[in-house]
């Protein structure tokens, strides 16, 4: 049995999961609360926002995400891939920044629209 | 841009870009947000992270994200917006002052008005920390916005005083961009931030807690080179012979938000001591007629999305006021705090004219497991709400019928109990 926080929302409902059950869950109050303690087991994922550099637009930075939660173990080398990507405004919400994470077929897209400015 | 306007909201952020939306959901139509930022948005542009949304979008959100959502929906409803644009005043009458260096200094009149100014960081000087000035002492949503939006490295070796949310986000972030961040240490002996964010922040990345700890010396001549973290006793007093000493350049805190209301307090708007925000009745009116308030301006909230719905209540009250302009009626409920409650909001209930229910918001004094919330009026119970788990860190909100009032008078009392067991 192991005792674990859900995360999926802000509530943090205390849940326990039996691997001896074919990791069985309780104490969630939602349906998502048992896919998380299952996939916490089983293969735990992470969404993970970030920042690349950014041109032609009123900031510096552009934020980015992971289009789905990729692996735990890869979060390092995800990040690494974004070291040297620069874009330019105009950027999109949702545009495609890394269209392929480590082979997952995850992609890293941008979470904020910027209109190209001219100084 | 017109000199006189249905509303004016006070604030770009989440909570005044919703009351500008929910005023004009509710018949609205002359509309203005005055943002003194460069742009709408507030604090969710450098909140980069996910987890917002869920409960006002039904899906999971960056802060940008969230954000540009409410940005497209104003433009789309033709609200009227002023950036970079400073509220100086608000004089009698609903006449509103604000100068910018493009749109000048105008003034306003209003036929209603919602306060959604948000909230400050405490500093080191709020709260005393011993030790040398050198640089490298920052706030953590002064580090968010250098690292997310300017692109700034803050540091590379950081300890984190304070474990609120903020902080806590902000830990994982300077992980990820190459720090090490030594410690996150904490004064009380639970955690200021939701579980979310201890676990996913911490946790994740092996970064220690240290609770029932503090900050007793920052030491470091141009730049932080060492802190020393003490034990503390129930009073919150440092243990000698108890010292860590951490060697770092970086001194990030996270040691609460206060709600930022000097233009409230000059124009002579009731303050409630305990939020450090304006009193308000259940449509979330101030003491002023016609001035509402919603958001961190009223009390600090943990949750994007609750934020969002008391700004969709502030601008529906507006709106209401300035269609039917009903006085407040005879029947004011004033909310005590019973034990365990270290506020409310809203501070009263005017049983006349509340919905079909209110919701009312606190913060539990301590953690509470297997407990009651209990509506009592008279000695009397009129309703209780069972909570398996209530703690600090995380705003507690209560549902009260309009039928559960119905008898009450004068005053109502709010109070955490814990079961027997």
């Amino acid at each position: 049995m192991t005792k674990l926080v859900c995360i999926v929302c802000p509530k943090g409902c205390r849940l326990e999961v039996d691997e001896q059950n074919g990791c069985s869950v309780t104490g969630n109050s939602c349906p998502r609360g048992e896919v998380y303690g299952k996939s916490e087991l089983q293969n735990p994922t992470r969404t993970i926002t970030s920042t690349v550099r950014l041109t032609g637009a009123a900031h510096r930075r552009c934020p980015v995400k992971t289009a789905a939660p990729i692996p735990k173990h890869l979060i390092s080398d995800a990040m690494r891939l974004l070291d040297d990507i620069e874009v330019s405004a105009p950027v999109k919400l949702g545009q495609t920044i890394v269209p392929d994470i480590c082979g997952t077929g995850i992609a890293f897209v941008a979470t904020r629209s910027f209109a190209a400015i001219n100084y | 841009m017109n000199v006189s306007y249905e509303l004016i909201v006070i604030g770009g952020g989440p909570a005044g870009m919703a009351a500008a939306y929910g005023a004009w959901r509710h018949g609205l139509r002359r509309i203005l947000v005055i943002e003194r930022d460069g742009e709408l948005g507030g604090i969710l542009n450098q909140c980069i992270h996910n987890g917002f949304g869920l409960h006002y979008f039904k899906e999971e959100l960056t802060g940008p994200e969230f954000a540009e959502r409410f940005i497209n929906m104003l433009a789309e409803a033709q609200i009227d917006v002023l950036t970079g644009t400073t509220v100086l005043e608000l004089a009698p009458g609903r006449k509103v002052h604000a100068v910018g260096s493009r749109s000048g200094y105008n003034i306003f009149a209003a036929d209603s008005i919602v306060l959604a100014m948000g909230c400050r960081e405490r500093t080191r000087g709020a709260i005393n920390i011993p030790g040398t000035r050198p640089a490298g002492v920052l706030t953590a949503g002064a580090a968010q916005r250098l690292v997310n939006i300017e692109g700034y490295m803050v540091g590379k070796r950081v300890v984190i005083l304070g474990s609120g949310d903020i902080g806590l986000i902000m830990a994982r972030r300077l992980t990820l961009e190459g720090a090490k961040v030594l410690a996150c240490v904490e004064v009380m002996p639970y955690s200021g931030g939701i579980t979310r964010n201890i676990v996913q922040c911490l946790e994740d990345y092996n970064i220690p807690l240290y609770l029932s700890h503090t900050i007793t010396d920052i030491r470091g001549n141009r730049r932080v080179e060492q802190v020393v973290v003490s034990k503390v006793d129930d009073g919150r007093q440092p243990i000698p012979g108890t010292e860590i000493v951490f060697d770092c350049d970086t001194v990030m805190l996270s040691v609460g938000l206060v709600p930022e209301n000097e233009l409230s307090r000059a124009a002579g708007i009731n303050l409630d001591s305990r939020t450090n925000g304006p009193t308000v009745r259940d449509n979330m009116e101030t003491s002023a007629p016609g001035i509402f308030a919603c958001g961190n301006v009223l009390h600090v909230h943990d949750i994007v999305d609750f934020v969002t719905a008391e700004g969709e209540r502030a601008g529906a009250a507006a709106a209401a006021f300035v269609t039917a302009q009903t006085p407040p009626g005879a029947n004011l409920l004033r909310i005590v705090n019973g034990d365990g409650v270290t506020y409310t909001v809203p501070q009263t209930i005017d049983r006349d004219n509340m919905g079909d229910s209110v919701a009312v918001f606190f913060r539990p004094r301590r953690i509470f497991r297997d407990s009651h919330i209990v509506v009592e009026h008279a000695g009397g119970t009129l309703k209780a709400f069972k909570r398996p788990h209530m703690m600090p860190g995380e705003m507690e909100r209560v549902n009260i019928a309009r039928d559960v009032l119905a008898g009450a008078a004068g005053e109502i009392t709010i109070s955490c109990k814990e079961l027997e067991t």
